[in-house]
């Protein structure tokens, strides 16, 4: 039989915020927005790509040595990459004595990422936690992820899927059938402002969750909140208007960090929200408020 | 100041201050007490008879105490923090005397007075005559050879064999029952006449000298106390004092027959333990929710004694404890034991003789009692079954959360089966628990004593340097140094295999000459009292007589030994990346110059602690070379040699002695800690940590320590309440046996690094028991820095 391959980036253990009990939670590669706030931008493209943790790296230049393209360059303050001359074979992350040099992307078999995902059988058990689909966007290897969901449901164990919402349909209704809870991620309603900040329209993801509200399965709606973006009050209301037109009446609010900003100068790309600070707690009150008023129940991580 | 007054009331308040603002200090009343009952008696009595001599000497001239306004009594100095010392274990030098009080952690003043009278009457009358002295001059040259190569440790260097914890008896019975029984005894002896027979009346007679000290001991609080009545202004203080005289003549003589009783009775106990010899370590009460609840649900229903007045006598009991230091330590005791703790571990929780759960409304108000009087002595452990209620694990998460240090937490089924599997009765396991840091016991009924710490990553050095120890040169296991060629990693285990065995053989050897010296001259005939079957055997504690006898020796370094072998085995014998000889010159350099080559061990290297069979399958072959080669060896006293693994601050001294290591750990640094992962190599979660500790065979053991750091956010909130009790059930449903929980950032404890004045009330979990910050040497401190911090996203 053949194997069902996808591509992940990340296993997470002991992931206390994406479901219930005590999870692990597997990061997809590859997703089709590119929201300006993405906290884990090497998920987005679907490709492996380069991590340079620049603090690790004793400045050996054993990449620099042994780079097969001689795409490493000595820079100032040490190794560089010439992207134009990198053709991706990662031989320089096997190398790196000091892992400064990590592949973020790698392919893995669905029986083989299950295998990985049991070990903490015990502790899902003990917590009623399971396993959360993330990443990037699980929907983006819709196949891989429905053998995994399946292969995980006759095991018995608990999963979630963390989505953007942005996918055809039929790929959500298939893996309902093996999905306990969606946490689903409403970002904005305006149409202008989300192809704004995410580079696509969010037309399917309001019209997906009309249909899996519908389709009566266990739905956790959350929105980041980040200032300046999706914060306004005029912004907030319309997110409750259309939740009670659908009928949902609870939104969970995750607040902006800042954590991801120092991976995007790792990956080489420019983080658009340079300088933003951490969401206060007086923002996060009238955000709160806000919802409330509109009629919203509302609640933000760890409670 | 170590920190703002704590406790329930104004009373509690003052004594809990006099406690922690008090400098230890070393006071030789003892040692000259001691020394005068030697020079009239030794050689003229039995030693049995010498050593009860010398305890009725103690209890009936030693300088006793009333601190104001405390309502439990007795101290075991004059005062407290007044701590005595043993010349007969161990015979300080006026240099230890004077490296004692300068040192800057762990220290003790020692007064002109004292001085002058170790040089002019300790000295002269012990020199040469000490447990310490007979037994370096009785061990083989091998053992000294090892024991200053750090291969090993000896407990019994300057302290007594101890290691026990009191049962129910006390409780039950007084010395006056105790005494009847001994007489009815030597009844029966009069009748046999068995070769025995002498030894055996001796001792029983030395156990009734003892049983009748004790009572002298207390009635001599009760005069006190009447004294300090007569002069006493206020009518409140003064009813306290006729209470406590009348309490001090009721036990230890009687049965207690209420709780203030039960706990002044458990005192007097404690302090006669600790008076007696410096029993290594741990004498405490053991299960004193259990004890104290019958006697705790009869006052309140009689309406003696409500939460709040029962709050505040457990409060006091707790002083108690902490007025007490572990004796001054020195040389390499100090090293592996650098605490002034002195391991009372008392046990909450649990099952009951009939297997039902244990917990009751005493163990919750204990639980506030500790978390209220925040002190070093004693220390806490819950006991945690399937039947303990989810609602009790939570109470305790919330005071563990709070980061400083205490309680840990026990698996009940573990500890259980680890008693069964050594041998004893289900309801003894059942009245069971553990002690010290995690050690295994039969509260009441065994003798379970400490050997010694044992360093498996020195003799993975010296067996790549076959049975040359590369610190000194010299060949100290098998070998001739020249025959380091492996050609597979197991020729390597088996050469490891080969010196493990050795090096056991030698530590035990000397085992038994430190066991048979002590069995013949320091017999501790009150502590014989407390446990059985002493008295029933007509033998002493220190010679086999409990029910129940273990000789524990300790494993430590199983994190950092399983990744140096993982390391050989990956990058030596499947990748060959290295040659073995190479890696060794790097690694005798330090790896100075060879950065790159460590960093590539320590991240090209499957770690112990991520839940990878790759190393925890390494782990496993070594925790088994170690329990075959110590469990099951007959010891002197016709007990059993069995292993736990624990290391108190011993990985600290067991680094300093081990150089550069192939899982990257540079020369001289601290080794892993516990059955905890190499210092911060441990990447997948707590999750991961315990499914590879878990790997191990804890019921063989008589006691694992597994250490987790947190940051303090994971575990706030319900969330992370109930995420502490899912990863404990967990752990515990994998036959973990023990779980201990430090709380606070890495930050904090930078700060407090830099900054020792601000954070002087700062407490950590160092190793199955918690301390000061500030009284931990600074490689400890690093040690817990680098440790990994648990986060979750």
């Amino acid at each position: 039989m053949k194997k069902i391959i996808g591509i992940i980036f990340n296993i997470q253990r002991f992931s206390l915020h994406d479901g219930p009990g005590i999870r692990t939670t597997v990061f997809f590669k590859g997703c089709p927005l590119n929201c300006v706030w993405c906290q884990n931008p090497e998920g987005i493209g679907r490709d492996p790509l380069q991590i340079r943790h620049r603090q690790k790296c004793i400045g050996c230049y054993s990449c620099y040595e042994q780079c097969p393209q001689g795409a490493v360059k000595k820079g100032p303050s040490g190794p560089l990459v010439d992207p134009e001359l990198c053709n991706k074979c990662f031989r320089c992350c096997e190398i790196c004595s000091a892992g400064a040099v990590e592949k973020a992307g790698h392919s893995i078999a669905a029986g083989e990422l299950v295998t990985e995902l049991l070990k903490d059988l015990l502790v899902f058990e003990e917590s009623g936690g399971g396993v959360t689909f993330s990443g990037g966007e699980p929907f983006m290897q819709p196949v891989f992820l429905l053998e995994v969901l399946r292969l995980l449901k006759l095991k018995g164990i608990h999963t979630a899927i963390e989505t953007c919402g942005y996918t055809a349909w039929p790929n959500l209704e298939q893996a309902a059938a093996f999905t306990d809870l969606f946490l689903y991620d409403l970002k904005l309603i305006d149409e202008d402002q989300f192809k704004k900040y995410t580079g696509v329209s969010g037309k399917p993801i309001l019209s997906n969750l009309k249909k899996l509200k519908n389709a009566k399965v266990d739905l956790q709606v959350r929105m980041p909140l980040i200032k300046g973006i999706n914060d306004d009050k005029n912004s907030l209301e319309k997110v409750a208007a259309y939740l009670l037109a659908v009928g949902i009446e609870k939104i969970e609010l995750i607040p902006y960090h800042n954590f991801g900003e120092a991976k995007y100068e790792k990956i080489g790309r420019e983080y658009r929200l340079k300088g933003l600070s951490r969401y206060s707690d007086a923002d996060l009150q009238m955000a709160r408020m806000t919802l409330d008023r509109a009629g919203i129940l509302t609640n933000s991580e760890g409670e | 100041m170590i920190t703002a007054d704590r406790g329930a009331t104004e009373r509690v308040k003052k004594l809990r201050a006099q406690s922690v603002k008090t400098d230890p200090e070393i006071s030789l009343e003892r040692a000259l007490l001691v020394t005068e009952v030697y020079r009239h008696n030794y050689g003229k009595v039995s030693p049995p008879l010498l050593r009860a001599l010398v305890f009725k000497q103690l209890m009936e001239k030693k300088s006793i105490c009333i601190n104001d306004g405390e309502l439990l009594v007795g101290e075991r100095g004059p005062g407290p923090q007044e701590t005595p010392t043993y010349p007969e274990l161990c015979c300080h030098t006026l240099e230890d005397l004077a490296v004692i009080s300068k040192r800057k952690k762990i220290s003790f003043k020692v007064s002109e007075e004292a001085l002058k009278a170790q040089q002019e009457v300790i000295i002269p009358y012990w020199k040469g005559l000490s447990m310490r002295e007979k037994i370096f001059e009785m061990v083989s040259p091998a053992w000294l050879d090892c024991y200053q190569a750090g291969l090993f440790t000896e407990f019994m260097e300057q302290r007594a064999p101890g290691h026990t914890v009191a049962g129910d008896k006390i409780y039950r019975t007084g010395m006056l029952d105790l005494l009847a029984r001994i007489k009815i005894k030597l009844a029966e002896l009069e009748k046999v006449n068995g070769c025995d027979r002498a030894a055996q009346e001796d001792q029983l007679n030395a156990m009734a000298i003892c049983a009748e000290a004790v009572i002298r001991f207390a009635e001599r609080h009760a005069e006190l106390a009447e004294e300090k009545a007569m002069i006493e202004e206020s009518s409140e203080r003064k009813a306290e004092l006729l209470k406590i005289a009348k309490v001090c003549r009721q036990v230890p003589a009687n049965a207690p027959s209420n709780m203030w009783e039960a706990l002044q009775c458990y005192w007097f106990v404690h302090l006669g333990v600790i008076s007696e010899l410096n029993t290594w370590d741990a004498f405490c009460p053991g299960r004193l929710d259990q004890h104290l609840e019958p006697f705790y649900r009869v006052d309140l229903a009689k309406g003696t004694l409500d939460r709040e007045q029962a709050r505040e006598l457990l409060q006091c009991f707790w002083i108690k404890f902490n007025n007490q230091p572990a004796p001054p330590k020195v040389g390499i005791t100090l090293k592996e034991s650098a605490t002034y703790t002195d391991f009372a571990n008392i046990n909450l929780g649990g099952v009951k003789a009939d297997g039902s759960d244990g917990v009751n409304d005493l163990t919750y108000l204990l639980l506030e009692v500790i978390d209220e009087m925040r002190l070093l002595q004693p220390s806490t452990n819950v006991q945690v079954s399937k039947k303990t209620p989810d609602l009790f694990i939570r109470k305790v998460g919330e005071v563990i959360r709070k980061g400083w240090g205490q309680p840990s937490v026990f698996n009940v089924e573990a500890v259980v089966q680890e008693l069964l599997v050594q041998g004893k009765s289900l309801v003894d396991a059942r009245c069971g628990g553990t002690s010290g840091c995690v050690e295994t016991g039969a509260f009441g009924k065994e003798s379970y004593i400490l050997t010694g710490y044992f360093n498996l990553p020195k003799v993975l050095e010296i067996t790549l340097n076959d049975g040359i120890d590369p610190a000194s040169g010299k060949i100290i296991g098998p070998g001739s140094g020249e025959n380091v060629q492996f050609d597979t990693f197991n020729q390597l285990m088996a050469a490891f295999k080969r010196q493990l065995d050795y090096f056991i053989e030698i530590k035990i050897a000397g085992n038994q000459v430190v066991e048979e010296l002590y069995a013949a001259n320091m017999p501790a005939p009150f502590l014989s009292l407390i446990i059985d079957d002493c008295l029933e055997n007509a033998r002493d504690y220190n010679a086999g007589g409990s029910r129940y006898n273990t000789n524990y020796v300790q494993g430590v370094g199983i994190g950092s030994i399983t990744d140096s072998l993982a390391a050989l085995k990956k990058h030596v014998f499947e990748d060959q990346r290295y040659t073995l000889q190479e890696l060794l010159d790097i690694q005798k350099n330090n790896f100075a110059g060879r950065e790159e080559v460590r960093q590539y061990l320590i991240h090209k290297t499957p770690h112990y602690g991520n839940d990878d069979d790759y190393a925890d399958s390494i782990m496993k072959q070594v925790f088994k070379l170690f329990y075959d080669a110590v469990n099951g060896r007959p010891s002197y006293r016709g007990g059993t040699y069995r292993i736990n693994m624990l290391p108190t601050t011993c990985h600290v001294y067991f680094g300093s002695v081990v150089g550069a290591t192939p899982d990257g750990r540079l020369s001289g640094l601290p080794l892993s800690e516990g059955i905890s992962p190499v210092q911060g190599v441990d990447l997948y979660g707590p999750t991961a940590v315990i499914k590879s500790a878990a790997k191990m065979d804890h019921l063989l053991t008589g006691g694992t320590l597994l250490n987790l750091k947190f940051t303090p956010h994971v575990l706030a909130g319900e969330k992370g309440l109930d995420s502490l009790v899912h990863l404990v059930r967990s752990y515990f449903r994998m036959d973990g046996h023990h779980i201990q929980f430090n709380v606070v950032d890495t930050e904090t404890l930078r700060k407090a690094q830099q900054n020792p004045e601000a954070y002087g009330n700062l407490i950590v979990r160092v190793a199955g028991y918690s301390d000061y910050f500030n009284n931990l040497g600074e490689q400890l401190q690093n040690e817990i820095i680098r440790r990994t911090a648990h986060v979750s996203l």
